[in-house]
């Protein structure tokens, strides 16, 4: 078992965890956290997986990735955050309404 | 648009003579009476003379196609045959007498321009399945009937025609579907849709049989919605909130015809009619049409309400066309086709002069018909023409119909059509003659009810003008459809064309 | 000419409206001028883009000259192309009717964020790569949760946080796929990839994440829990734009990943895909028929319509062709009849001040160029002719007879019958008075015809099936060159 598939693993594993969280979770906050959660285990198995069994140097393409990624992780969150305030000034908790609530 | 010939533009012209005008009047203000007319009028006349053209042309041997590409393998095809002619030269006529009935109908109330442009839609959509020239295209224009009539249907805007717009949609639609499946399975199998004189269907396999007897099954119906084959018959009494012109065009131009063009269609042009008898569809067929003609008279028997004995009558009197297509041989097509035309001149009478009834002296049920005939004799003079049409007294138009229907079976080897045609006979002469026994042999009320102005036309007598025309003349139409019947420009000798080239091709 | 050909209009239909809606950010005053320009500049350089593909063959377009794999390639085909004159001629319609839509106050907000919309959408059905269709996807997203929350009531504001978590979602799990793909064949091309990708359990796990990510992002039943209160609570422009056009974007990833990768061993995630397609057909329209007001009506009719775009995989699987062209078409035709009943419901929201279904209060006669816009575009909803509905259902109908898939069919009639149940639900009230009557308010004419265009645009469309195949056949011969069988199955 090399240490990239144990990073691999373990990134998974925060991949499920933060599923678990998303969908258990009310508060809207502990959401987007579950969320960020699953990103950092998307990112940490696209690093893992840039080296490849047998080759020495590692490809630079999934570090690429994973930067652009962060980006556009950092902007979903801001929108996120953003909204949850706005939701939480107008109904006076961060919890998602019911599905018909007019 | 390939495949233009030079001839494709006719049957382009006698579409857009009636999609023009309704286009253009959608966008016309409320109040532009006379422009409104001109364009309906001027509409009509414009398919008349593009009708009669093509007339002319068939007999001498022309012919008249339009095709355009659809989709990957169907093309969108009108085609001027005998058979759509028939239908066309009906259709142009009554559409011309409804407009200038409607014109009268309604004149002063409300949302005309709506009215009308729909209406003209619907004539478009009736030209359109009459020269259809194969299945996908008459799917196209049957269903677009369908939309173009339910604004007509509900056109009062009452909860009543809500209800009735509903169920009227929920047959035809449902109706509309199976036909489509059936449509979409047939193509699946054959890789054509085209109607031709001897159906697609001969050559196939008999492994297709079974399956062929199911799309069969479908597509009847699918049609036998609009043609009110019981049991799919529930929306026509329903439909009867609707105004006295679109009435006249729900039972006689447009819609229980199309269903009923469209069996024809379906029996002689796509199974054709040898191999939908070795198949041994039609033989059922016939039985669900003699039902259907029994049944309707009984229920009409029951009806107080004018226009619902009228509808029942229609649910009866439509199935003869079926019949007379599945009673495999030449005199019964021919009743069962020219029975198209003869129905349609007889049942728009009827439906005119109960719109007269209703509009004139606000007479809605048959009791209240009490000697009618001395206050409007010119409409019940209409009346009666048309009523013993469909009892088959001599020599109105329907007594052809039952003739060639009655000789038909005879010749084909179905005796027992001949006791459903004089029982159906007997009860329609049980459902009209206590009609007229009221309304010229009893007395009538003290006084009469005035529901519109019409002293400017014929004083006290009678009604407006655009609405007695109308059903007078229609009356004598039917007369001399059967009078002059042996005549070359009568609709049975067309009809004995149409039926020598499904016969002795 | 031929220097109007050499210009790379991939290239303009991205900027355009990026640098638009930069410039709606700079000078708020200007938004509105900014957007229509922007939006009538991008059909314009869609327009050189088609015919620029129709003389020259599939576009292809290094940007900065890289290349890939580390550059990122503009790349557009009869199916991009068909897909970016959706967006084109939708946005367009939508924007001259979200001109006098909006109060001054949200249209500050609506054109800067609609324009990074269209940039993202152009950008990412000029994508070739997975991973740039990530980026992509992820802005498109963004934006439309963006433009959801515009008016800040609560039940908007709800909608979008809940339509956000679901877009991360799914995006992470697309995203988690791309790392997989790329580390067992080494590339995120999908052209490239077309050519390496065997069947293991590292590509079976990707195609099970990057479907579940794009079905929940298409709102793919049981995905779909989070489209009806985003897109009800909208205002009217974004729901049409939501409906119309963003949907379709994950969905144009999955087909693609779906034609050009999956295509040829996941027969039988297929098939679950087709049966999901069918259960949302039902249960869609089952739905619509049960709201009492128009803007869920609609957005649950939504649910029922991507239901039929996913009948294209079990179709396509068991070896159709034309299976892309089904899909562009279907897509374009719900694009423009869903785009014109969105903004039909606004125009009677602004009507009456409400969207009662059975307060509709004859509006028939009073609004009758909505109604008309309502109506012509159901008509295409229920697949009734003549409109591209009934020629998408058509096709789909022809497919699965040929294959003897004889549930599929009895579920698109039903599915038609359903729909037709919830509209005429809305046509019948529309005839009648309320009630309560109540006065007409009056609704800008820019606005009624904008709905109505676009629903004369989904009857037109009916017939031109013909050039809609032509462009992907084009596309078939160029694509089978490059990138060996995917598209002769």
């Amino acid at each position: 078992m090399t240490n990239a598939f144990l990073y691999a693993l373990a990134g998974s594993g925060l991949f499920v965890l933060g599923l678990h969280a998303l969908v258990m979770h009310a508060h809207v906050l502990r959401k987007i956290l579950a969320i960020n959660v699953m990103g950092s285990g998307v990112f940490l198995i696209l690093v893992a997986l840039a080296r490849r069994s047998g080759e020495t140097t590692t490809d630079p393409v999934p570090h690429a990735m994973v930067i652009t990624g962060i980006v556009v992780a950092v902007s979903a969150t801001a929108l996120a955050l953003a909204l949850m305030l706005k939701l939480a000034e107008k109904s006076g908790q961060a919890v998602l309404p019911d599905k018909h609530g007019d | 648009m390939d495949g233009m010939s030079g001839n494709a533009w006719l049957p382009l012209m006698v579409v857009a003579s009636a999609l023009l005008p309704g286009l253009i009047i959608f966008g016309l203000p409320e109040e532009k009476v006379r422009l409104r007319t001109v364009l309906n009028l001027s509409g009509a006349f414009a398919k008349i003379f593009f009708t009669g053209w093509m007339l002319w042309g068939v007999y001498h041997g022309n012919s008249y196609e339009m095709r355009m590409a659809f989709l990957p393998g169907l093309d969108l095809v009108l085609r001027a045959d005998s058979l759509s002619l028939l239908f066309i030269a009906l259709s142009s006529v009554l559409w011309l007498l409804t407009t200038v009935y409607a014109i009268g109908y309604l004149e002063n109330s409300p949302h005309r321009s709506r009215f009308f442009g729909f209406f003209s839609l619907c004539v478009t959509s009736t030209s359109g399945v009459a020269m259809s020239g194969n299945l996908i295209t008459f799917l196209l224009f049957y269903e677009l009937l369908t939309l173009v009539t339910y604004p007509l249907v509900v056109h009062r805007g009452t909860e009543a025609a809500r209800r009735a717009g509903q169920i009227y949609l929920t047959y035809t639609i449902s109706g509309g579907a199976l036909l489509l499946l059936g449509v979409v399975w047939l193509y699946a199998i054959t890789g054509t849709l085209e109607f031709s004189p001897q159906g697609i269907l001969y050559h196939l396999d008999t492994t297709y049989h079974p399956a062929l007897i199911a799309i069969f099954v479908l597509l009847i119906a699918g049609l036998g919605v609009k043609a009110a084959l019981v049991p799919l018959h529930g929306w026509l009494p329903e439909a009867m909130v609707a105004p006295a012109p679109v009435s006249a065009l729900l039972h006689a131009v447009a819609v229980v015809k199309a269903g009923a063009f469209g069996i024809v269609r379906v029996v002689y042009d796509i199974y054709g009619i040898d191999f939908a008898a070795e198949l041994g569809v039609t033989g059922p067929l016939a039985m669900l049409a003699a039902v259907t003609i029994l049944y309707g008279s009984l229920r009409a028997l029951a009806q107080d309400n004018l226009k619902r004995r009228l509808a029942f009558s229609t649910v009866s009197q439509v199935s003869y066309i079926t019949l007379g297509v599945a009673i495999v041989g030449p005199l019964a097509t021919i009743g069962g086709v020219v029975h198209l035309v003869h129905q349609g001149l007889m049942k728009i009478t009827l439906f005119f002069c109960a719109g007269n009834l209703a509009e004139t002296l606000g007479i809605h049920k048959v009791r209240e018909m009490n000697g009618v005939g001395r206050r409007m004799p010119w409409t019940m003079a209409a009346f009666t023409l048309g009523a013993f049409g469909m009892i088959g007294v001599p020599p109105v138009a329907g007594f052809i119909s039952k003739w060639y229907l009655g000789l038909g079976a005879l010749e084909a080897g179905e005796p027992w059509v001949i006791p459903v045609l004089i029982g159906s006979s007997l009860l329609n002469a049980a459902y009209f003659l206590p009609i007229l026994h009221r309304a010229w042999f009893r007395d009538p009320p003290d006084s009469w009810p005035v529901m519109r102005d019409t002293a400017r036309d014929f004083g006290d007598k009678e009604t407006a003008w655009a609405l007695l025309l109308p059903p007078v003349i229609t009356a004598l139409l039917a007369l001399f459809a059967g009078l002059l019947a042996s005549t070359w420009f009568s609709p049975l000798e067309w009809v004995q064309l149409i039926a020598q080239r499904a016969f002795y091709h | 000419m031929s220097s109007l050909l050499a210009i790379d209009w991939g290239v303009i239909a991205i900027l355009l409206p990026l640098a638009g809606g930069t410039a709606c950010v700079l000078w708020p005053a200007l938004s509105k001028p900014a957007g229509l320009i922007s939006v009538t500049g991008v059909v314009l350089a869609i327009a050189g883009l088609g015919w620029r593909i129709m003389e020259n063959g599939i576009y292809r377009h290094a940007v900065g000259g890289w290349g890939a794999p580390l550059g990122i390639d503009l790349f557009a085909d009869g199916l991009s192309l068909i897909m970016l004159i959706m967006t084109a001629l939708v946005g367009l319609g939508i924007s001259f009717y979200a001109r006098r839509y909006f109060s001054p106050r949200d249209a500050v907000r609506f054109w800067p964020i609609w324009l990074f919309l269209l940039a993202a959408l152009n950008a990412l059905f000029l994508s070739a790569d997975i991973f740039n269709l990530y980026v992509t996807l992820e802005m498109t997203g963004l934006a439309a949760v963006a433009l959801t929350a515009l008016t800040g009531r609560i039940d908007a504001l709800g909608g979008a946080m809940r339509y956000l978590l679901a877009t991360l979602l799914g995006s992470l799990a697309y995203l988690l796929g791309v790392a997989l793909l790329y580390h067992d064949a080494g590339s995120v091309d999908i052209a490239t990839l077309a050519q390496r990708i065997q069947p293991n359990a590292a590509v079976w796990t990707a195609l099970g994440l990057m479907s579940a990510g794009l079905a929940l992002k298409t709102a793919l039943f049981p995905l779909s829990f989070w489209l009806p209160p985003a897109h009800a609570s909208a205002p009217a422009p974004v729901s049409a734009l939501l409906s119309a056009l963003v949907v379709k974007a994950s969905f144009y990833i999955l087909l693609r990943l779906w034609l050009e990768l999956f295509g040829d061993f996941a027969q039988g995630a297929s098939m679950l895909l087709g049966l999901l397609g069918a259960a949302a057909i039902l249960w869609g329209s089952l739905q619509a028929l049960r709201q009492t007001r128009i803007k869920l009506l609609v957005a649950y009719s939504t649910v029922a319509q991507i239901g039929y775009l996913f009948l294209i995989y079990p179709l396509a699987s068991a070896g159709n062709g034309i299976a892309a062209g089904m899909a562009a078409y279907l897509a374009f035709s719900h694009a423009l009849a869903k785009s014109a009943m969105f903004l039909a419901a606004g125009n009677l929201m602004l009507f009456g001040g409400h969207d009662r279904i059975a307060d509709l209060d004859r509006a028939v006669q009073r609004l009758p160029l909505t109604v008309a816009a309502f109506a012509l575009a159901g008509v295409s909803i229920m697949g009734l002719p003549p409109s591209s509905g009934f020629v998408g259902k058509w096709l789909l109908l022809d497919a699965a007879m040929s294959q003897g898939r004889w549930d599929l069919a009895v579920v698109m009639i039903i599915g038609g019958l359903l729909a037709a149940g919830y509209i005429f639900k809305v046509l019948g009230y529309a005839f009648t008075q309320a009630e309560v009557p109540h006065d007409a308010r009056a609704v800008p004419a820019g606005m009624e015809w904008a709905a109505l265009l676009l629903a004369i645009g989904a009857i037109l469309l009916g017939f031109m099936a013909s050039e809609i195949f032509a462009l992907i056949a084009v596309d078939l011969v160029v694509n089978a060159d490059e990138a060996g069988t995917v598209w002769t199955a």
